[in-house]
């Protein structure tokens, strides 16, 4: 009997289902994932044992330890009218009316904390610019004298994003109305918080959201 | 699949001589993993998935008619500066010997205990509906429902939570967790009085206090 030969051949694993696997999870984790521009404001939020998480179709106040404020709303359309509005209605602190392509620029950018006069040279900045923008402002202006800018913002921006979500709650009735949230540094005082509550509840909105990050609840 | 008609390496060797003129069509499909994984590992890692969690809060619409609350279910804490928490029950007694405020701060043996004490009502109401809950007798729904009417009634404990000139946003938040920890719904979150100012001024006198 001659002995039985053992093929030599390199040992071929195949690869087909990792690979499967590997880009199943790419395309998942890429539909996913939402890239956030970068914050303009660094907050370090307070813990809580809350479990309710923060809804979409937010407008969020940003307020930092030093009780700057700043000012973000989410939607593109909504920013759109949002900023046509308030170059509208204040052109003259503004330093004339805005471009368009100021205004596309503004639908697409984060959060920002400036007041009217900088505003227009905000947007025109490009993103190391607008670092040392961030770092120098002293935030949106939230005292009646000379002028309540954030009043402004809030309102103009509450009543845009109640009549959009209106409009799309025709069409998807599980739409939820528009939220605001206060993202405000744990050693922010909590007189600035006030104030900006304050400000909101005269716009007319009663609910707020104050956002917290998570601890474990201890037994 | 990857692997298309490579002719067989060993048995069929035999065979393989009078079908196979076409070439192995074997692709190296290594460079593809290592980009596929490269890409998994990158969205991996910017991928935030958690949201951050929120306290939701309705502050009342300001009006002039106000609400007396019963002495013996009111408990004011006052949120100062330096995590400094002071609490007296019932209404302020504006005489400094009537030793009426308390200093306490944020830890477990802190003000919690002063509220859990104070909130025996509520709790000992509680107790039996979270057995049945964790024994599983009692669906979510149904128990969201008798915890609200018991937190709600009319014995329950009313916290007036407080705060001075001085007060900082994270003792804010902790006061409001507390009350989600120690089961209170009837609080309000008002500005301090100058009376209560003052009893403060003395009590931090009285007690070496800066």
């Amino acid at each position: 009997m001659p002995k039985v030969k053992l093929p030599r051949s390199s040992p071929s694993i195949d690869m087909t289902p990792m690979v499967d696997l590997a880009f199943l999870l790419v395309t998942f984790f890429m539909l996913t994932t939402k890239f956030r521009p970068e914050e303009a404001v660094s907050v370090t939020i307070p813990f809580s044992v809350s479990q309710t998480k923060l809804p979409d179709n937010v407008t969020t106040i940003s307020i930092d330890s030093s009780g700057r404020v700043f000012y973000d709303m989410d939607g593109k359309d909504t920013r759109i009218q949002l900023i046509q509005k308030i170059s509208d209605n204040y052109s003259a602190q503004l330093g004339g009316k805005l471009s368009d392509q100021d205004i596309m620029r503004f639908s697409v950018m984060g959060a920002f904390g400036v007041p009217y006069a900088q505003l227009k040279q905000y947007i025109e900045a490009n993103e190391s610019e607008r670092k040392t923008l961030n770092a120098q402002t002293k935030g949106i202006p939230i005292d009646s004298l000379p002028h309540d800018e954030l009043a402004d913002w809030v309102q103009y921006g509450y009543n845009l994003s109640l009549s959009d979500w209106y409009d799309k709650k025709a069409k998807n009735p599980e739409m939820l109305p528009p939220r605001f949230a206060v993202k405000a540094d744990g050693n922010a005082k909590y007189e600035v918080v006030k104030k900006v509550i304050d400000i909101c509840q005269k716009a007319g909105i009663q609910h707020f959201d104050l956002i917290t990050s998570m601890k474990m609840k201890k037994n | 699949m990857a692997d298309v008609n490579t002719g067989g390496d060993g048995g069929h060797g035999r065979h393989q001589k009078k079908r196979a003129k076409k070439l192995p069509t074997r692709i190296d499909m290594t460079p593809m993993v290592d980009l596929g994984f490269l890409l998994l590992t990158f969205f991996m890692l910017t991928t935030t998935f958690s949201k951050p969690k929120v306290i939701e809060l309705t502050p009342p619409v300001k009006t002039n008619d106000s609400t007396k609350i019963k002495d013996t279910l009111a408990l004011t804490v006052v949120l100062s500066g330096n995590n400094k928490v002071y609490y007296y029950n019932g209404e302020l007694k504006q005489d400094p010997d009537s030793n009426n405020i308390n200093l306490t701060d944020f830890s477990d043996n802190g003000i919690r205990k002063v509220i859990l004490a104070r909130n025996s009502y509520v709790l000992n109401q509680l107790a039996p509906l979270d057995q049945q809950r964790q024994s599983q007798h009692m669906s979510d729904t149904v128990y969201d429902k008798a915890k609200q009417k018991i937190q709600g009634s009319k014995y329950a404990l009313f916290v007036i939570i407080k705060t001075d000139s001085i007060a900082k946003y994270v003792n804010v938040v902790a006061m409001l967790d507390e009350m989600n920890i120690c089961n209170v719904d009837k609080y309000a979150l008002i500005d301090a009085s100058k009376p209560e100012e003052l009893m403060i001024e003395d009590y931090n006198h009285k007690h070496n206090i800066k």
